[in-house]
């Protein structure tokens, strides 16, 4: 029992990572209808860009813990958003309104620049870094295990509901969001409105790539160790968590985060460690099987 | 525009650039973590900063430059097409009468650099077949490969059958899976029928890396037996039963490798010509008139399911040829070499190829596979160009090298289509 | 009177809180052309795509008498065997050619099935085998019919989506018709005509329905705004309003209906007067 409510909460911690991750891809997809392959690698960048951040840092012999942490988060997110929209400028508008598959090549091509990139400026070699933020809180003792909710997994929570919190407010009152929101249900008329498109779909991807750093971060202060390939592993499984969730849907990528983020932990736990990505992946196929469009997903009724 | 003028603005242009590389590369490039001796230590680098940013600078100020002062009127496209066209009449026996008679003046490298962009010529051959014309965005090719490579491994071990029995039957089996794996996706569209076909790819992989029992797990599968010359073996002691020894020569290596680009030479003719039979035969215009639109198929009594079905299957078939043929050239097969790397690498080759065409997709591998190797000696900075080299090609020409379609049947002369007018494919 | 061909009977389609067609009965007989009109969002295409199986319907039977006296019940089959088997063959309110395949191959796609009776025919005929160039010889000579029939066989080898708007809507009938149906359902085939070719498409759909050059009579169901063609060439007619039937019978009967009147044609005095 204690066992099983510590997957829950491990599942449900990494799951808030993906979550983030899933947004940013769901944004993009709603949006312009392309799978943004880079996005994962963003997430990566983010997370070395973190780690670049803490250990210049410590170098500089700041160790308050916070300020650190909060320094970084911005230092992270911003840059990454610069990543984030100069790959968008680069690789993708060129080829909007161009024949489909040219995009999803382009992506694929910047997933492999970005990840070769980092490899060659920051060494081929795992980055591990010491644990910020220490200390547990026991919640249930059961038989020979107690299940404990780490003041780490505390962090990510809080931090993730914060920014999806801000973000929420930014897509559902301000005028930005209404823009995008526009711009998803039809790209043509919102231009033809005045708004302005390319500026709204460029801040799209911005947003988005700085939820994938903050996701970054998150992860690095967790698992204490990245390395350039986490990107496409963590981004294949946050655009799985976007469709399960139903792409196009906000509320759903997060759900679809969680969802895969607790069916990784539960099997890792209970079945084998080797194969968690292999269930994550068959969910996906039978939830697709039945419900094409996702759990959330607005059912795409094609007009006879 | 007075060129003054032009001067100010593309200097403005070029110095925002380097201020977002500054910003891109600043950290990253400026500040290299290692491994220290109690944690991680930075690493200034500013220079490398400045000569990264220096770059972008330089090269955005020269494609600005260059597209202002460039030339004005470009080639009418319609021109160019049938220039294009006319090219490629010749192009086409070019490159076979090449490919046939390069052992003949081709050493040992240029030999293996054959038969490797072969492999993916026959790969992208196969993938045509799915993607180019029946519409379906596959990204898990990969996994035919792998079915076709283990099967012709396995059956190898446990059997000891040999290469010619066991093409068939990893055509067979990598089918089957083909059909497998096509009907869960049957109503699948676009973006989603993509990710689930890659997810089939990465399982596929996790499968052949874990289940050590049959697959020997990352050790991989070794001793993976050549094929044999109408029972000669190539072996190098030159034995009876021996193809030195039938011919009376001295064994040598080079002997073994001609046979191996012939063998893939002939799967990848094979290829083409069964595709280029099934485009003209009612199943290929089946799978046209699918990408170009499903709907109307159904209406016109096409049943779809089928004509998705066979598309995978015969698709996945000569994926699993080529995988047999990969297992038996190496002698050595394991899950690191089939990666979704080598789906997408397939996909671009197709993608660049221009959907659909034969030629196109020869020219792509060509490119690709031997552009790749001529930066070999680059080692780190090899992937960055490749990955480079994949969105410029996109940008440049979205429509593949070979954009237009040919039709299959016509009452007077058969002219080609302009790409503008080819649907992709929705599902 | 002829026999009845297609038989509806308490049609109903329910999309969540909305009913489209609500218990609609009426018989499409054989021979005739009978013309589906009603007001916009009246739900005509709904029932279209409920005969042509697009949509299951939520309650009600439409049955199709087939060869050998059996009844093919249509509100269950799958679409393509609805074309296939039942022989009804349809197009659309949006023209969905191929637009990348030429004409002479949009209309062999359409003899699909044919020229490959089964799986196994198709992969033995790369071989050669199975007598397929034989009937491919076929095929094209039908093409070839259809196409001297609206005119278009100078442009066989065009690319379909190179053609212009009306030479469009004729290859898509004609597309249909190389299905040999026994019912062709067309939705607004007169859409964005112009009054000389409205009247080719009338001349040609009297030919249709008639049966020429040896092909057999094929009867028609079709939904129309142009009363002009709609009264000129229409057997029957069925007026719908929200989803329900109003008026039924000749055209004479259901110009005259008040109820029509007062739902449609009261509002379009222009139309009258062409027809």
């Amino acid at each position: 029992m204690a066992y099983a409510l510590q997957q829950l909460i491990n599942g449900l911690t990494l799951g808030m990572i993906y979550g983030l991750i899933a947004v940013g891809y769901t944004m993009v997809y709603g949006i312009i209808g392309m799978i943004n392959f880079a996005h994962g690698d963003i997430f990566m960048v983010g997370a070395f860009l973190s780690l670049i951040s803490l250990t210049g840092l410590a170098a500089l012999g700041i160790t308050s813990v916070p300020l650190a942490l909060a320094v970084t988060l911005l230092f992270a997110a911003g840059i990454a958003a610069l990543y984030g929209w100069t790959v968008e400028r680069i690789a993708y508008r060129p080829l909007r309104g161009s024949f489909r598959l040219a995009p999803l090549i382009s992506a694929i091509g910047m997933s492999i620049v970005l990840q070769n990139f980092v490899q060659v400026s920051q060494g081929a070699r795992v980055k591990p870094v010491a644990p910020l933020i220490e200390g547990n809180i026991p919640l249930y003792a059961g038989t020979d295990f107690t299940a404990q909710l780490s003041a780490m997994q505390i962090a990510i929570v809080i931090t993730t509901l914060l920014v999806l919190g801000v973000f929420t407010w930014l897509v559902t009152r301000t005028p930005l969001g209404r823009a995008m929101r526009a711009c998803e249900q039809d790209l043509k008329m919102a231009g033809l409105l005045g708004i302005d498109t390319d500026h709204t779909i460029s801040l799209t991807f911005v947003i988005g790539a700085a939820l994938a750093a903050v996701a970054g971060l998150l992860f690095l202060l967790y698992y204490g160790v990245i390395d350039f390939y986490i990107g496409f592993i963590a981004g294949v499984k946050a655009f799985t968590a976007a469709v399960l969730g139903g792409i196009g849907s906000l509320p759903g990528a997060v759900l679809g985060g969680l969802a895969i983020g607790l069916i990784e932990t539960f099997w890792s736990a209970y079945f084998t460690v080797e194969y968690k990505d292999v269930a994550a992946f068959s969910i996906l196929v039978v939830v697709l099987i039945f419900m094409p469009s996702g759990l959330l997903g607005r059912a795409d009724v094609e007009k006879v | 525009m007075p060129a003054r003028a032009g001067v100010a603005v593309a200097l403005r242009d070029a110095f925002l650039s380097a201020l977002v590389a500054l910003g891109l590369f600043g950290a990253m490039i400026g500040l290299k973590t290692d491994v220290g001796p109690s944690s991680l230590v930075l690493t200034p680098r500013p220079w490398a900063v400045a000569i990264a940013v220096g770059a972008v600078f330089a090269g955005r100020l020269a494609l600005l430059v260059w597209r202002a002062w460039r030339p004005a009127g470009a080639p009418s496209p319609r021109r160019l097409a049938a220039a294009g066209h006319q090219a490629g009449r010749y192009l086409a026996p070019l490159l076979l009468t090449f490919a046939l008679t390069l052992p003949a003046y081709g050493g040992r490298y240029w030999l293996d650099l054959g038969i490797l962009v072969l492999t993916y010529v026959m790969l992208g051959w196969g993938l045509t077949i799915v993607v180019g014309l029946a519409g379906l965005l596959d990204l898990g090719y990969v996994a035919f490969y792998a079915v076709g490579a283990y099967s012709y491994a396995l059956l190898a071990q446990t059997f000891g059958l040999g290469f010619w029995t066991c093409l068939p039957l990893a055509g067979l089996l990598a089918a089957c899976w083909g059909v497998m794996l096509g009907f869960p996706v049957l109503r699948l569209r676009g973006d989603y029928l993509a990710i689930v076909t890659l997810a089939f790819g990465e399982i596929i992989r996790i499968v052949l890396l874990n289940w050590v029992s049959l697959t020997n797990g990352p050790n991989g599968i070794s001793s993976i037996p050549r094929p044999t010359l109408f029972g000669l073996t190539f072996s190098m002691e030159g034995g009876p039963g021996s193809v030195a020894d039938f011919f009376g020569v001295e064994p040598d290596i080079s002997q073994r490798v001609i046979f191996l680009y012939y063998v893939i030479l002939g799967l990848a003719l094979l290829t083409n010509w069964v595709s280029l039979r099934l485009r003209r035969l009612p199943l290929g215009r089946a799978w046209e008139a699918l990408r170009e639109d499903e709907v109307a198929c159904r209406a016109l009594g096409i049943n779809v399911t089928t004509t998705k079905l066979t598309a995978f299957a015969i698709g996945a078939c000569f994926g699993g040829f080529a995988g047999a043929f990969f297992a038996t050239r190496q002698a050595f097969i394991s899950p690191e070499s089939f990666t979704f790397m080598e789906s997408a690498t397939v996909l671009a080759i197709v993608v660049l190829g221009g959907l659909g065409s034969q030629l196109g997709v020869a020219l792509a591998a060509l490119v690709m596979i031997g552009g790749a190797e001529l930066f070999r000696d680059f080692a780190e900075y090899r992937m960055l160009v490749f990955g480079a080299a994949l969105v410029a090609m996109m940008i440049l020409r979205p429509r593949g090298l070979v954009s237009g379609r040919t039709p299959s049947v016509a009452l007077g002369t058969a002219q080609e289509i302009s790409a503008d007018l080819v649907a992709q494919g929705r599902g | 009177m002829a026999e009845p061909l297609l038989e509806v009977r308490d049609l109903s389609m329910r999309f969540g809180g909305l009913t489209a067609v609500d218990t609609l009965c009426f018989d499409a007989r054989a021979g005739e052309i009978t013309a589906v009109i009603g007001p916009n969002g009246a739900g005509k295409t709904t029932v279209f795509n409920c005969i042509t199986g697009f949509y299951r319907p939520t309650t009600g039977s439409i049955a199709l008498p087939a060869a050998g006296g059996v009844r093919l019940a249509l509100e269950r089959m799958p679409g393509h065997r609805i074309a296939r088997q039942a022989r009804v063959a349809r197009t659309f309110q949006n023209i969905r050619l191929f637009a990348g395949m030429t004409v002479l191959e949009n209309l062999l796609v359409a003899q699909h099935n044919r020229l490959m009776p089964s799986v196994a025919n198709g992969l033995l005929a790369v071989f050669g085998l199975g007598g397929h160039a034989r009937a491919e010889r076929a095929a094209i000579e039908r093409a070839r019919f259809w196409l001297d029939a609206v005119g278009l066989t100078a442009r066989a080898d065009d690319p379909a989506g190179a053609l212009p708007y009306g030479a469009q809507r004729r290859l898509e009938i004609v597309r249909a018709m190389c299905i040999s149906p026994v019912l062709l359902c067309l939705d607004e085939p007169a859409a964005g005509l112009n009054p000389r070719e409205s009247d080719e498409l009338s001349a040609l759909l009297r030919r249709i329905r008639d049966g020429a050059g040896g092909e057999p009579g094929c009867s028609i169901l079709l939904i129309e705004h142009d009363m002009g063609v709609v009264m000129r060439i229409s057997d029957h007619i069925v007026v719908l309003d929200h989803g329900r039937k109003i008026s039924d019978g000749s055209p004479a009967e259901v110009r005259a209906d008040p109820a029509v009147i007062a739902a449609y044609l009261g509002e379009d005095e222009t139309t009258e007067s062409a027809a």
